[in-house]
């Protein structure tokens, strides 16, 4: 995978744009959009309670955490890693924020660098255990999942962190600038932060070394060694990035919550991953977008939202939510196949 | 061609849940939002809401999240519940702080709430459907304690200590030895998840640590049948005092394994939320809480009918 950049005459750039267009990921990318779509109108059918304002913000609402949690996933999955210490990481920045602000009494900006720098660390920390120290991805993150969990029950003393004290902290995910602007539109603002995260993630992603090297490890590790790249470095910055993306969500969460649960957060690294694949990153590595993966988590999210609405029986519900990645996945695999 | 399957697929999972989706205009509807679907216990309660719904010709439907640690998915259940528009509202909030906002909204849109298992920090539901944990486990203290001669050391297995029924259940246990029984020494309190494995593995542990252990109480159903399995293991003799029902407690009673266990009433709790949301929507006036009872069962009663009418496998 070779993200262009640089200036191509005009005549390039076309066949580059008609090849981007037809090129398996942006068929992959096509087919999840077009599925996104085909299953948004498929429940505005099915129920006139669906396509109302406030579902539809409820939806966004629902997607904003997990595709955050998504975007940080990513990252590592593209380099042919895996992190599932994303969900109790978030918990985890989430309750350290609560520590600051509720314990502390620390201004909120600070709250806000606390859980981001937290991730940062932790997520180095889970880099550092793959690269320097040879643990398989799969073994260090499950490593510092369970750490994670466990420490974020340990400096909580096991009860939820109330932001009662700091005003303004609900606001981070539930208030709504675009409201502001257009009363008719209280897009919250976690989704705003979904979005904008999504766009610097997406520039990162194809514009900078950071990115080219994430797409690099992926596809071969061992030609970007032995061309004198210190691998070890990107990949640690890399789950070190990954660990900031899970600090922002648990801020999200934290401030939707007004709380930090720190029971909360096994199970949503599952959730994050399957919004990745569903995406058409490819969990081998090596190939991936963000958008596929921002689209992925809106497919899961409309899902479940849809299903609910129709009062579909709950057992019925992660029965086809499981069918849907099965699915995916299995389109992918077709694509691959092909190309 | 791809775009061809896909499209099937998605029809043919439409048409899958799309037959499930018969709803009726003028009917009234109650979307229960619980604190899980899983566990046996939770089932009762759905049992006995469609009992109640059955009764008051209602709709109801009857929602959870897969751990009680999902705080932010249960709130988008109860979101997703709102948007159908529903005549009335049964909550049983895992955090009730974060459900407020929500709950404020169905005020304002006029819809009555009716609270259920545990109750939530405001004066929006009308009324609350609950067992007094605090009470039922001390019962249970009492009946430990009795049953090992006042005297001696027990070990307490509870399902998480984040929830309410968790913090309830072990204090209830915790205050009543400490007040009325001196003499037994709680050694040990673990947490289990309420997960049937975890919690046999705590049971084996604290059996090894504490050899003089005489008994152990098992928070919730998991922990309970949990900590039977971790017993039988270990293959001592202790007394262990279960909470909830379910066939595996039910089987350890009967074989003398499980001294006898502590039973909500969940069937009742189920009942009482359609009950008393009928009642708000006719307009009548409802208490500030409903006490929906709890008993003490053990081989003796577990066949009167007042008791077995509340069991559930």
């Amino acid at each position: 995978m070779q993200p262009d950049s640089s200036a191509l005459t005009g005549q390039r750039r076309l066949t580059g744009l008609r090849a981007r267009i037809f090129s398996p990921t942006a068929l992959q990318k096509l087919l999840a959009f077009a599925s996104l779509i085909l299953l948004l109108v498929f429940f505005s059918f099915a129920s006139p309670a669906f396509m109302q304002m406030d579902n539809i913000l409820g939806i966004l609402q629902a997607t904003a955490v997990n595709g955050v949690l998504a975007i940080a996933s990513t990252f590592v999955i593209i380099t042919g890693g895996i992190d599932l210490s994303v969900g109790t990481l978030m918990t985890f920045t989430a309750v350290i924020c609560g520590v600051f602000l509720t314990y502390w009494h620390l201004p909120m900006w600070l709250g806000v660098i606390a859980a981001i720098g937290t991730g940062a660390i932790c997520g180095t920390i889970s880099g550092t255990l793959t690269a320097k120290m040879k643990i398989p991805p799969f073994i260090a993150t499950l490593g510092m999942m369970l750490l994670l969990k466990g420490l974020s029950l340990v400096v909580s003393a096991d009860k939820p962190i109330y932001f009662t004290d700091t005003e303004n902290f609900y606001m981070i995910s539930q208030d709504s600038l675009i409201g502001y602007l257009v009363p008719s539109l209280p897009i919250p603002n976690a989704v705003l932060i979904l979005f904008f995260l999504a766009i610097v993630s997406s520039v990162t992603l194809n514009r900078t070394a950071l990115g080219r090297y994430t797409f690099a490890l992926g596809s071969n590790e061992e030609a970007v060694r032995l061309s004198g790249v210190n691998v070890d470095r990107w990949k640690i910055a890399i789950y070190g990035l990954g660990g900031a993306i899970c600090g922002i969500a648990g801020l999200l969460i934290a401030s939707r919550l007004n709380s930090a649960q720190p029971a909360l957060g096994q199970g949503y690294e599952l959730e994050a991953i399957a919004a990745v694949v569903i995406g058409g990153t490819s969990l081998s590595g090596g190939s991936g977008t963000i958008l596929g993966t921002i689209i992925g988590a809106f497919i899961m999210s409309v899902l479940t939202n849809g299903l609910r609405i129709m009062s579909v029986a709950q057992e019925w519900q992660i029965v086809v939510t499981g069918l849907i990645i099965i699915l995916a996945v299995y389109a992918d695999i077709l694509r691959r196949r092909k190309s | 061609m791809l775009n061809r399957k896909l499209f099937g697929v998605v029809i043919g999972v439409g048409a899958l849940v799309g037959g499930a989706n018969l709803a009726h205009a003028d009917e009234v509807y109650i979307p229960l939002i619980s604190k899980g679907f899983q566990h046996q216990f939770w089932q009762a309660v759905k049992a006995g809401a469609e009992q109640g719904a059955k009764e008051h010709k209602v709709r109801i439907t009857f929602e959870g999240p897969e751990t009680e640690a999902m705080v932010d998915k249960q709130i988008d259940m109860l979101s997703a519940a709102l948007a159908k528009k529903p005549q009335a509202l049964g909550i049983a909030a895992l955090d009730s702080k974060a459900a407020i906002p929500l709950l404020r909204r169905a005020q304002a849109a006029k819809i009555p709430v009716i609270a259920f298992d545990s109750g939530v920090d405001s004066d929006i539901p009308l009324t609350t459907c609950s067992t007094d944990n605090l009470a039922a486990a001390a019962l249970a203290a009492d009946k430990m304690a009795e049953a090992i001669g006042n005297a001696g050391e027990v070990g307490v297995i509870v399902h998480d200590q984040t929830s309410r029924t968790g913090i309830d259940r072990r204090d209830g246990f915790l205050n009543e030895m400490k007040s009325k029984h001196p003499n037994v020494k709680i050694v040990s309190v673990q947490y289990g998840g309420g997960d049937h494995l975890k919690s046999a593995e705590i049971a084996k542990a604290m059996i090894q640590a504490n050899p003089n252990l005489k008994g152990i109480f098992g928070a919730n159903e998991g922990s309970a049948e949990g900590a039977a399995i971790g017993v039988k293991e270990s293959g001592k003799k202790l007394v262990l005092i279960g909470y909830d029902s379910g066939k595996e407690q039910k089987d350890d009673i009967n074989s003398g394994l499980m001294a006898g266990a502590i039973t909500q009433n969940p069937i009742g709790i189920g009942k009482c939320v359609v009950d008393s949301a009928v009642k708000a929507l006719k307009g009548e006036k409802l208490p500030k809480k409903v006490d929906t009872g709890f008993y003490w069962y053990d081989k003796s009663n577990m066949n009167d009918p007042k008791i077995a009418a509340v069991l559930y496998d």
